[in-house]
């Protein structure tokens, strides 16, 4: 258990270091920008964040799936900054304030899981253009919080043998790992999730940073944009 | 393959989601481009043997030479924000006019060869081999893009599928599979300097015939100059300005607000085109080559400005790309925007005063404007975002009375393609132009009927010859699409 810990969590971070060292390394040769742009850094900081933190093009193409999609990916936040206190010892204040709220959201994400799933299934536009991964991505994540779900209202595992699993990982000092079939399930699942990351589409998290339509600048008359191949 | 039967939708009155046909528009396929016209452009003439690996390899420089090819391919969720939002699918039906689907073409042929995930799973991750039935698709539905780019406003990490269809373009012209339209039109720009391959005699025909008529119905003498060295302005515009309709009013309009203005300018017989095809196609140097000969015409005849006239995807190439293409333009001077917008320089005018409007010469019309894709999701005029939306339109309030806004959803950033912008505007595949027509011309027939908006103006050459064909299938009369210019022909006081 260990071992495949370790291997997922290289891969997840070489992984997506070399997806972004290739993104950072090609060029942009041609400003693209989709306007009306910002004309300044600080006005294409604003833009991205809007992008990043309220997802504004998409609440702009769909506002349900901009509900659905934006719901399950601030629960989402809200379940990672909460399991943060298996990771700590002592645990930090501001993770222990929120363990009600991320409690809640564990149980909020089902819903637009639910949602963007029967949306696949039967919307048929979406259904025509979803493929194996969308729905394996979509029941891996619902796996992992109903597991989440069951291990903390009905079948309660040992904390404090996870604690000082996670924490023995975390030190590079790894004991054995808790016996619990349904911690070892949502853990597993968990670990596979982030050892998928870098090869699926998930990597649109760090992509959006690099599209060129949402992070250049519209100056392409003031300022001459050049890159090397493209001075020809 | 020729499209018999022209079929226009009905239109119902509101744009809706259409039912999934699979193959609805399969049949409008692109006449294939000649051989000569092939390697004019400097690309092979036939396809050849090993043309797989040959389009792999190009495929492989691609991504290392674009990184919105590479993000884009990497990044789609398929969340079906943008599905919705080409107007090939919503008149079609056609499934793979999806943005999304039209991306997937490419991108199943990516993960196939180019990701560990695809190699890995393969069919799991739409991976697929790169074959001969993939190649036809390819040129099939990558010759149904506008390259518009609606649905990059719609997607949440801004994926434009313009980009792909532009990679896809050019990977089939690498191996000899190119489109006749376009490459046989830059090959008259290589040889005759304009898309229509109108010499420079015919040309100065022309611009005598315009010079008696403007005589003619106003009694001044108002000049249009050619290939005049020291000029102050050299006016590069779209050549369906010298000849179709409506496009020549616009012309006039220029020439009259010039006079107006007094401001020495020229037009070329070298550098006679603003369109430059070499962006449909996908191909930089193609693109920079045809800029080029603008960049040559500009210093040789001394000029100290460049205004460009009204075209929509140009004005992309002028205002997003020459800098980077043919600058720095820095013998020009820099006390004006480089290139300026001939909307920039009509309102500016206005606005100091130099040029007056009689508007009621325009009475007869109920206006409304269509911003035209490139002009509204790829480039700005004036200083401040958003100027590419406005200043079009205060020129046109400032020279008529009666003006009607498109509504929201298909007005600005949100628009329309008219159907027949990317290089698609080719006779062959009328039925799909008629049909990716259809929200567009659905949001004029509501203001027809509300408003009694009976004049489209837009600043667009490609807009106003596919308007004014395929307007007449819905009903709508083609005298109804017009150029802004034409308003300020109509309303100027000389």
């Amino acid at each position: 258990m260990n071992i495949i810990a370790y291997i997922a969590v290289v891969i997840f971070i070489v992984g997506f270091i070399c997806k972004v060292r290739v993104w950072t390394k090609v060029p942009a040769p041609l400003k693209i920008v989709t306007t009306p742009a910002p004309i300044t850094y600080p006005g294409v900081i604003l833009r991205m964040a809007s992008e990043v933190f309220l997802f504004r093009s998409l609440f702009r193409g769909n506002k349900l799936l901009w509900l659905g999609g934006w719901i399950f990916h601030i629960s989402l936040l809200f379940i990672v900054l909460r399991h943060l206190r298996y990771f700590f010892y002592p645990v930090p204040a501001w993770i222990m304030s929120l363990q009600t709220i991320g409690i809640y959201a564990g149980y909020i994400i089902l819903l637009p899981l639910i949602y963007l799933l029967l949306r696949r299934w039967t919307v048929e536009i979406n259904s025509y253009i979803s493929n194996a991964m969308d729905y394996f991505t979509l029941f891996l994540i619902i796996g992992i919080a109903f597991t989440g779900i069951l291990m903390k209202q009905y079948i309660r595992v040992d904390l404090v043998d996870v604690k000082a699993f996670m924490l023995g990982l975390l030190t590079l000092h790894p004991t054995i790992s808790p016996g619990d079939i349904l911690f070892l399930v949502h853990f597993l699942l968990v670990l596979f999730l982030i050892l998928y990351f870098p090869f699926s589409k998930l990597m649109h998290a760090g992509g959006i940073f690099f599209s060129p339509t949402r992070n250049q600048r519209d100056n392409a008359r003031e300022i001459r944009h050049i890159t090397p191949w493209s001075n020809i | 393959m020729v499209s018999e039967k022209i079929e226009a939708p009905i239109l119902t009155g509101s744009i809706t989601v259409p039912k999934i046909k699979e193959n609805a528009s399969i049949d409008q396929k692109c006449h294939h481009a000649a051989e000569k016209h092939m390697e004019k452009l400097g690309f092979p003439g036939v396809k050849p043997v090993d043309w797989k690996e040959k389009a792999l390899k190009k495929m492989k420089e691609l991504l290392k030479k674009y990184r919105s090819l590479k993000v884009y391919l990497d990044t789609c969720v398929r969340c079906g924000s943008c599905a919705d939002k080409c107007h090939y699918f919503l008149g079609t039906g056609d499934p793979k006019n999806m943005p999304v689907a039209r991306q997937e073409l490419f991108r199943k042929i990516y993960k196939r060869y180019f990701t560990v995930e695809g190699k890995v799973l393969g069919g799991l991750t739409n991976a697929e081999d790169l074959t001969e039935e993939v190649l036809e698709e390819w040129y099939t539905y990558f010759h149904q893009c506008s390259q518009c780019r609606r649905c990059s406003v719609f997607c949440p990490y801004g994926i434009d599928t313009a980009e792909i269809s532009m990679a896809a373009r050019e990977i089939m012209d690498s191996i000899g599979v190119g489109q006749k339209y376009c490459n046989e039109v830059l090959g008259k720009v290589y040889d005759l300097g304009n898309n229509l391959g109108m010499p420079g005699p015919a040309l100065r025909n022309t611009l005598d015939f315009f010079e008696e008529d403007i005589q003619e119905t106003t009694g001044v003498d108002v000049k249009l100059p050619l290939d005049v060295v020291g000029a102050e302005v050299l006016l590069v515009s779209p050549s369906a300005d010298f000849f179709s309709a409506p496009h020549v009013d616009s012309l006039v309009g220029y020439a009259k607000i010039f006079h107006k203005a007094g401001i020495s300018w020229t037009l070329s017989s070298y550098a006679s085109e603003f369109a430059n095809f070499g962006m449909f196609i996908g191909s930089y140097a193609v693109m920079k080559k045809v800029a080029t000969r603008i960049l040559d015409e500009a210093r040789r005849l001394k000029v100290k400005r460049l205004i460009v006239g009204e075209c929509g995807h140009a004005w992309r190439v002028g205002y997003s790309f020459w800098n980077t293409l043919i600058g720095p333009l820095d013998f020009l001077d820099p006390k004006y925007p480089i290139p300026q917008h001939i909307c920039e320089f009509s309102l500016d005018l206005v606005n100091s005063g130099a040029v007056k409007f009689d508007k009621s010469a325009n009475d007869e019309f109920t206006v409304t404007y269509h911003d035209s894709c490139n002009v509204a999701r790829a480039t700005r005029m004036g200083d401040k975002p958003g100027g590419q939306f406005e200043i079009p339109r205060a020129l046109i309030r400032a020279c008529c009375n009666k003006f009607v806004d498109m509504p929201d959803d298909v007005n600005r950033e949100k628009t329309f393609c008219c159907g027949g912008g990317g290089g698609l505007l080719t006779e062959e595949i009328m039925d799909l132009r008629v049909k990716g027509t259809q929200p567009k011309a659905q949001a004029l027939k509501d203001l027809m009927e509300s408003h009694q908006v009976n004049l489209m103006v837009m600043i667009c050459a490609i807009c106003k010859a596919h308007f004014s064909h395929v307007l007449p299938h819905y009903g709508i009369p083609m005298e109804t699409v017009g150029g802004v210019h034409q308003l300020i022909n109509n309303a100027i006081v000389l």
